[in-house]
């Protein structure tokens, strides 16, 4: 039971000149629903830290005022819950029933009130296991679930959601979107960020859509606002239901064999999988959190030593190193064969600005520094990074971070590239934009693998698809 | 969260605080290792370990820096021990009162500038004192039947150095790489960088 | 794979006391043992020791694998001695050049490692049985040590074994984009020091993130905090202390009156 009132607000991080959001009038009503849009890096993420009090005055310059409840949001931490982009980052304790117990000692709840709750938070969102399990051993999807559970638990008037599904398959996905349908009381006042409209319209009755440049730019019921700017809003990005993707088939049969994994498995991640990879060919590798998709993205991407079979590259790929396996060819040989993308970007990155991450892989492969700079200037544009050249790494955006992971991998041309979840989180812009890129890489000759939850993406991409099941 | 108080620690002063020490206290159990590895063969000369000491003492002084607040340097070298014993490091427990007294040497050290200056002359008075405080307790713990003059004498000394150095110096140049990362832009050691 | 899971047998009589109880006990019998340099008291420790073993859950072999450098130290020890002695009294076993073997210098070096051990062990055990979130509750129920610290070095221990994963990534990271050191050792020691420093970058951002998600949960709001998990310090746990003072003070003693206790300082 909270409202909602930014006036004029802005948020400007610490170390930028460009503001993350800026001249936002907003009022939500207490027990509103409200799904939150806007093209990737128009402050979502900052926005809702803002209402959970989480911008501290040292992080940064604010502009005009935020209130929940009349309050300065953080004197009103009390009342908010929210569940961050990254599930990981958001537990704290060793087991589960502690780390949905840890709000609530903070709040002073009586101690014989505290399991009770714990365990009805569990319940509400399907948790599978006991509250002992260590949650260092739970997947991605069940990280999100536990971190839900604990914001559940304290019983917040106004619950932020950031990105809650992405990283997970459609019936996990599912699965927390009734979660947060049935936990949420009737005067529950909902904040939700999501990129997929379509499948977070039923939990919502209103959205508003940030401006990039600053302010909002739509606001209102969903199908008042889709109807008045649908095609403005898909043109910026925006993820409009009901809008269709046109289809990039390879118009050529595949060409050439270029690696084939061949009983290929790490027990107990990834079961032997006999796998076949082709140039000129856009392979899907599908499957449910936990079926070994990464692991199998990583040993034929030649990074980790395979615990049975073998992965064997091709002369085409290899030249004369194809009798040796990729993962014990040397470092530079690789990048130049097989570009990896990793499911976090945050793993991949090596330097400290976008602009030294882009060159490393040039650089490293004994490109010359013109061709280095052209190659960095051309990515940079592409994927409208340009004006982040300067930026860390770590201080980008969601989608920003996945631009640029992807970036680096091309970075030295590979001719196999191996991608993990390249679209998550993702406007639709962006996802449409490297649609094109893969479909240009493949249509040039090269491989492309994707490891993807996606289903549009497969749609749209891919030329052959492999399933795997849980081990 | 209280503002007012520039000597209270904040939550991210007390978790990154905490984070130092356990990383250290995983580099102390592998550390540990290296050390029963290097007794041979520093056997020729074994008080010259202590060359390598140094490393011991590193997060006393790395917290002192990186948190500026008082009791940061005696908080990561005591937790850094207990983290180490945690995990079965070969002097257990007893690295827990060696910690305390190591952490108390570099304190001193800060608080003898009332918590204001953190530059390269505080980091290395804070490695010899975390270094002095070290090689006392040795010497009346662990060293007392060696020879004096050609064990004991040169063991304090070069731990001493060692801690100057390594702990010292070393823990001023790998603050400012830490802050060159921008991992440290809510502590003042990480505020001068350019906006892009 | 480290490993922050306690290994005893859970429900063990002694494994089960309040774990700061058996840190001070640890610490009691450790540092009464400081006192003295003879071999005698040290080995009646290790004996007392190793016979209480089974109550803490322990299996023997799961003691060696964690004390196995232990017997490294050991080595070390008898090395220096042999070299450094301050006492080399007694009957000369070997003589070569300055190395000067004598009865005095084995008894020494033997009471040093066995001192070592019956120091260190106490301590091997007490942690190998230990939960560490147990070990912050009872530091902040029962000896009042602040709530704010103990949880948050507790928040922190946990990224441990994340820590070794992260080492992983890191490496493959650099590897995918041709960063290696091929076969030059001086080259392997660089990209070591740069992945411990990468190590210590990504911690320390970790830790920043962990902050702010634990001020999202209300730590630090200024609520009186309650406890979820109670832990206590009953009799049993005094007298856990109190036995390990008594035991250690009979080592100690029994040294005494055969006439070998050798103390630390005099
Ligand atoms: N900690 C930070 N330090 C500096 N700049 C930041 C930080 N966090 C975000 N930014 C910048 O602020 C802008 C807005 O970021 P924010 O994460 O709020 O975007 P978003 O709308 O959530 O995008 P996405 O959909 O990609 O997640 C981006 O340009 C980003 O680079
Ligand atoms: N470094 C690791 N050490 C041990 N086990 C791991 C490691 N990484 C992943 N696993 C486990 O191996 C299994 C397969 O993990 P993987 O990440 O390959 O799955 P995935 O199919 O990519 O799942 P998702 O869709 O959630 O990304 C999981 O059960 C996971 O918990
Ligand atoms: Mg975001
Ligand atoms: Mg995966």
């Amino acid at each position: 039971m909270s409202a909602v009132e930014l006036r004029g607000f802005g948020w400007r991080h610490a170390g930028r000149k460009r503001w993350a959001v800026r001249g936002v009038d907003l009022r939500i009503e207490a027990g509103e629903r409200v799904l939150l849009l806007g093209p990737s890096g128009a402050g979502k993420s900052t926005l809702l830290a803002a209402l959970a009090g989480l911008l501290p005055e040292d992080s940064g310059e604010q502009e005009g005022t935020v209130e929940i409840d009349g309050l300065d949001p953080r004197k009103a931490r009390e009342r908010v819950g929210i569940v961050f982009q990254d599930p990981e980052a958001q537990l704290v304790m060793a087991r589960c029933g502690d780390d949905v117990a840890f709000g609530l000692e903070n709040r002073g709840v009586p101690p014989e009130e505290i399991w009770p709750r714990v365990d009805e938070a569990l319940r509400r969102v399907g948790f599978p296991y006991h509250r002992g399990r260590l949650t260092a051993a739970l997947s991605g999807g069940e990280q999100q679930r536990l971190a839900l559970a604990g914001a559940l638990a304290l019983r917040p008037a106004l619950l932020l959601l950031d990105e809650p599904t992405a990283n997970l398959d459609p019936a996990g996905a599912a699965l927390v979107r009734e979660a947060v349908a049935s936990a949420l009381d009737a005067d529950t006042t909902l904040i939700l960020v999501e990129h997929r409209v379509a499948e977070a319209l039923p939990l919502v009755d209103r959205v508003v859509v940030l401006e990039p440049g600053g302010g909002v730019r739509a606001d209102g019921p969903p199908e008042a606002v889709f109807a008045a700017h649908g095609d403005a809003l898909a043109a910026e990005g925006v993820w409009v239901p009901g809008r269709t993707i046109p289809p990039r088939h390879a118009t050529a049969p595949p060409g050439d064999l270029l690696l084939t994994a061949d009983r290929l498995g790490l027990p107990p991640r990834l079961a032997p999988t006999d796998l076949p990879v082709r140039a000129g060919e856009a392979l899907a590798i599908l499957g449910p959190n936990g079926a070994g998709k990464s692991t199998l993205a990583l040993l034929l991407g030649g990074l980790l030593r395979p615990g049975t079979g073998t992965a064997t590259a091709t002369a085409e790929l290899a030249g004369r190193d194809a009798r040796t396996p990729p993962h014990r060819w040397r470092a530079p040989d690789l990048a130049r064969r097989i570009g990896s993308v990793f499911q976090d970007p945050e793993h991949q990155f090596v330097t400290g600005t976008v602009l030294d991450e882009l060159a490393l892989g040039p650089r490293r492969t004994g490109r010359s520094e013109a061709a280095t700079k052209a190659t960095v200037d051309g990515l940079l544009e592409r994927l409208r990074l340009a004006r982040l050249a300067g930026a860390n790494p770590y201080t980008l955006s969601g989608g920003e971070a996945r631009r640029l992971s992807v970036a680096t991998a091309l970075a030295t041309a590979p001719r196999l590239l191996i991608c993990d979840e390249p679209t998550f989180g993702q406007d639709r812009r962006t996802w449409l934009e490297l649609v094109d890129l893969f479909a240009e890489l493949r249509d040039a000759g090269h491989g492309v693998v994707t490891v993807t939850h996606d289903a549009d993406f497969v749609a749209a991409l891919a030329d052959r698809t492999v399933t795997l099941e849980r081990p | 969260m209280n503002h007012t108080d520039s000597n209270r620690w904040r939550t991210i002063d007390i978790v990154v605080a905490s984070v130092i020490a356990v990383a250290f206290g995983v580099i102390f159990w592998a550390w540990g290792l290296v050390w029963s590895a290097t007794e041979g063969a520093f056997a020729f000369f074994p008080p010259a370990q202590t060359l390598i000491y140094g490393v011991w003492l590193m997060p006393a002084v790395l917290g002192g820096l990186v948190i500026r607040k008082p009791g940061a340097a005696l908080y990561c070298e005591t937790v850094a021990a207990i983290i180490s014993a945690l995990l079965g490091s070969q002097w257990a427990g007893t690295v827990i009162p060696q910690g305390i007294v190591q952490g108390l040497g570099a304190e001193l050290a800060f608080a003898a500038f009332r918590y204001r200056s953190f530059k390269l002359p505080t980091a290395v008075l804070a490695g010899a004192l975390t270094g002095l405080s070290a090689a006392l307790f040795d010497f009346f713990v662990w060293n007392a039947t060696y020879d004096l003059t050609s064990y004991r004498l040169p063991y304090a000394l070069l731990t001493i150095v060692s801690s100057t150095v390594i702990a010292g110096v070393g823990g001023w140049l790998l603050t400012r790489a830490l802050a060159g990362t921008g991992v440290l832009d809510r502590f003042p050691a990480g505020r001068e960088r350019a906006a892009v | 794979m480290i490993s922050i899971e306690p290994v005893a047998a859970p429900g063990a009589p002694l494994a089960r006391r309040n774990p700061v109880a058996k840190v001070a006990a640890a610490l009691v019998f450790s540092f009464t043992l400081v006192a003295t340099l003879d071999p005698v008291a040290p080995a009646l420790a290790i004996a007392i020791e190793l016979a209480v073993l089974p109550l803490f859950g322990i299996r023997y072999r799961v003691l060696a694998r964690r004390a196995w450098p232990l017997l490294a130290s050991a080595g070390g020890i008898l090395v220096t001695l042999v070299l450094f002695a301050a006492d080399r009294s007694g009957r000369v076993l070997v003589e070569a050049g300055p190395v000067l073997v004598t009865s005095g210098v084995l008894l020494t070096a033997l009471g040093l490692v066995l001192r070592m051990l019956a120091v260190a062990l106490p301590g091997v055990i007490v942690f190998a049985t230990t939960d560490a979130t147990d070990l912050a509750d009872a530091l902040i129920q029962n000896t009042r040590a602040p709530a704010r610290f103990a949880i948050g070095a507790l928040a922190a221990f946990r990224l441990v074994p994340l820590l070794e994963q992260e080492w992983e990534t890191i490496s493959m990271a650099r590897r995918a984009r041709g960063v290696d050191a091929g076969r030059n050792p001086l080259a392997k020691l660089r990209l070591f020091v740069s992945t411990a420093f990468a190590l210590l970058v990504g911690a320390i951002r970790r830790g920043t993130r962990l902050a702010v998600a634990m001020d999202a949960r209300g730590f630090d709001a200024g609520t009186p905090r309650t406890v979820a998990r109670r832990q206590r310090f009953t009799t049993g746990d005094a007298l856990l202390i109190a036995g390990a003072a008594a035991l250690a003070g009979a080592a100690l003693t029994t040294s005494v009156l055969l006439g070998t206790f050798r103390p630390l300082i005099g």
